[in-house]
């Protein structure tokens, strides 16, 4: 057994690890239940397998073929977001969605249905998934497409690695005439202001997101910089790449250049009263490469260690139009008062394209997501506020970004999860889903423990 | 390298230098035991660049094998300026001090099988009076360990081959490269607990590259294995054998 911690530090748990090597191998079969898992790039515990086995599918990482004439890319499911830019865009290709880093895989997208700062234009990742093929635990396998054991595609992309293995995926890219993208940054002064000014955006603008400084209280609560920004036209096309269009800009870079031990309260809202002031309340334009527009995190290799060995609390929220103002007000105030500093926090606005993947978490409305440093029993009822705040709103939770929701909670943010689990393999499991479901914890697990063992650390822990 | 037969194309430090291979568009003639697998190494070749990419599934220790295959290669790519051969198996110890077919299973595949198709190969090249065979071997040859001296003898036995290969061609303009990899993390290792010595295929490939590009001789990847097996080789014998490694 291993000790093993995901993106979020939090929690560290023990388990076996196998890893994948041929997509036309057949699943190990080990004692106890299997989970995928790719990059580790979620923050909780959703692609984790406590006393179980991850099968790790780095070692699938093959291209099987790319058609530069229709940006259609078939690869194995190890391959990361990464390796498809390299190939991709220097031939005119681009992710149709990516996340906030690159360093995630293919099945990882899949399984998360993940967003990027295009979801009012493009929605998830999921939709531009033509085809992949289902490995189950009976050997069987399956080609899934959306006119092809619909079921089963539905139930899998958002399925959490609990379906089965996904061993290799087909993918529709996007055309780009460069590799560069034009940027604006436009302040905004409060949450209304960002409401105002993201709605306006989304008719002209394919990607949006904001930063938000969430110390800030009173009248200035949500306020923040929004980034909005598209391709460049192909009149920038051939332009040499200057290391300017490689870095954030005037001065202050993205908050990583924080050193660990500034991370408290004061520093972090001097920090974000100068991100916010430097820009003088004015607009400003400007031409990057795709790299910092989309992955400013990456620039920083394991960033997630500044939080230290406790690790962090990553919260992301959507909660419909109707309640947004009311309820993320409350969030931000909350987490302002809380005196917890969260590190960066982004707000964006999800449109109403539908995925299809039944467990999708986006929905339309606006998403806010919060990093807090684990201090322990403060910072888990503080995040237990706001997830009963969004659960008033009518909101979901990412489960791609927790470690603590409540089995009542995830109930209530996923109604088809009924209909879901009659699609989970039998073999597979993840920490994530027994915390959810803790009922069906399995057997092999419970015998493991014994009835003295303590409970895994979780919020059943401290309710 | 521009048109190169790849032995053991499946493995996995054959296949990171495959990729690097076919980023720089070179010509490949990939030859594997496993027909799907190969395939999967082929087309990922491929879709990376590769400007051709050709593959046959056979079984190396099949020697009346050799000769069709090296013909294959030059017709399918015409003309070979390179080969990287990759082919070998780890063996077990144990059961090959129990019993002598699984020690031969051994030296046919690591040394035997090699020397077959580097008969045929260094003709060639010879012949071309160009060309550079690089073979992948290892630092378990540089001296016998009791842990495991079969796979080492055959390791051994190759790296004294090839120095003779070395000194009979390099009069015709062909480059022998001994490729010498310290642990590395790959599915022939997945049993073994990893420590900081373990490299990736990645890095191997790399290294095996670049000393293929500087023809070189005979190269330790990482190179922190030169130091190590100076250290394993400078042990006098009558303490070495007392010693437990
Ligand atoms: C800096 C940063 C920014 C991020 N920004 C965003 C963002 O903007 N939008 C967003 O949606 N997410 C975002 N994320 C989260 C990240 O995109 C997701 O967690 C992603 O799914 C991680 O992929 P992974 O390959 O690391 O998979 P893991 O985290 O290792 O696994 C994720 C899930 O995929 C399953 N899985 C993995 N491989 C397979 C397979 N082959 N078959 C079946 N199931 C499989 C696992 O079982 C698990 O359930 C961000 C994460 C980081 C660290």
């Amino acid at each position: 057994m291993k000790s093993l911690e995901s993106w979020g530090r939090y929690p560290r748990v023990e388990q076996h690890t196998r890893p994948l090597v041929w997509r036309t191998d057949s699943l190990p079969r080990p004692d106890g239940t299997v989970l995928p898992h790719g990059l580790g790039r979620s923050y909780g515990d959703s692609c984790l397998n406590e006393g179980g086995t991850l099968l790790l599918t780095s070692g699938l990482d093959r291209l099987i073929s790319f058609d530069a004439g229709t940006g259609v890319v078939r690869c194995e499911a190890g391959v990361t977001l990464d390796t498809l830019l390299r190939l991709a865009a220097p031939r005119g290709w681009f992710l149709p969605v990516t996340p906030g880093t690159k360093f995630v895989t293919v099945g990882g997208a899949i399984a998360n249905d993940v967003h990027g700062k295009n979801h009012h234009r493009g929605g998830t990742f999921g939709r531009y998934v033509r085809r992949f093929e289902l490995l189950r635990s009976d050997g069987s396998r399956r080609v899934c497409a959306p006119d092809e054991n619909p079921d089963w595609y539905g139930a899998t992309i958002g399925g959490l690695g609990l379906t089965g293995l996904v061993t290799w995926a087909e993918v529709q890219l996007k055309p780009i005439s460069n590799p560069y993208v034009l940027q604006e940054t436009v302040p905004f002064e409060n949450l209304d202001g960002f409401l105002d000014v993201a709605r306006a955006s989304e008719a002209d603008y394919e990607f949006t997101m904001a930063w938000v400084d969430c110390l800030a209280v009173g009248k200035n609560v949500g306020r923040g910089l929004l980034y909005r920004g598209n391709f460049a036209p192909p009149q920038f096309d051939g332009l040499p790449l200057k290391k300017s269009h490689l870095s954030h800009g005037s001065g202050l870079a993205v908050p990583m250049d924080m050193p660990a031990f500034c991370l408290n309260r004061l520093s972090v809202s001097a920090f974000n009263w100068l991100y916010y002031h430097r820009q003088n309340g004015k607009p400003k334009q400007r031409l990057t490469h795709y790299d910092p527009f989309f992955y400013p995190l990456d620039a920083i290799y394991g960033w997630n260690r500044i939080y230290g060995k406790r690790g962090f609390l990553q919260f992301q929220c959507v909660v419909p139009y109707s309640t947004a103002r009311d309820a993320l007000r409350e969030i931000l105030e909350r987490s302002s008062r809380g005196g917890l500093p969260s590190f960066l926090s982004v707000l964006k606005t999800f449109g109403d394209i539908p995925s299809p993947g039944w467990m999708s978490f986006p929905r339309q409305g606006v998403t806010l997501a919060m990093d807090f440093a684990n201090r322990g029993e403060k910072t888990w009822r503080l995040v237990e506020e706001l997830d009963r705040l969004t659960r008033e709103a009518g909101g979901a939770v990412y489960p791609a970004k927790d470690a603590r929701m409540s089995p009542e909670s995830f109930a209530a943010y996923f109604p088809r999860r009924a209909e879901f689990s009659g699609y989970i393999d039998p073999a597979f499991s993840s920490s994530f889903w027994r915390r959810v479901n803790p009922v069906t914890l399995p057997f092999s697990l419970e015998s493991e423990r014994g009835p003295t063992a303590s409970q895994p650390q979780s919020l059943l822990a401290i309710r | 390298m521009k048109k190169v037969l790849v032995l053991g194309a499946t493995s996995a430090i054959a296949q990171a230098t495959v990729r690097l291979l076919a980023a720089r568009g070179a010509s490949l003639y990939l030859v594997g035991r496993n027909a799907a697998n190969l395939d999967s190494v082929a087309k990922d070749a491929a879709t990376r660049g590769a400007a051709k990419v050709e593959q046959r599934a056979v079984d190396l220790n099949d020697f009346a094998a050799h000769e069709p295959l090296v013909d294959a290669a030059y017709a399918a790519l015409g003309g070979l300026d390179g080969v990287v051969l990759a082919h070998g198996v780890l063996g077990d110890q144990a059961e090959a001090q129990k019993s002598w077919e699984a020690t031969e299973v051994v030296l046919r595949t690591n040394f035997l099988s090699a020397v077959s198709l580097l008969t045929v190969l260094a003709n060639r090249f010879e012949a071309q009076k160009a060309g550079t065979l690089v073979v992948i071997s290892s630092v378990a040859g540089d001296r016998g360990r009791q842990s495991n001296y079969v796979y080492g003898a055959s390791k051994g036995a190759l790296n004294v081959f090839l120095q003779g290969l070395r000194n009979r061609l390099a009069k015709s303009n062909v480059a022998v490269v001994t490729v010498k990899p310290g642990f590395v993390d790959t599915p022939m290792t997945a049993h073994l607990p990893k420590n900081k010595l373990f490299a990736s295929p990645d890095k191997v490939a790399r290294g095996l590259l670049s000393a293929a590009d500087g023809r070189k001789n005979e190269v330790y990847v990482p190179g922190i294995w030169a130091l190590i097996m100076l250290i394993i080789r400078t042990i006098p014998e009558a303490m070495f054998k007392r010693m437990k490694l």
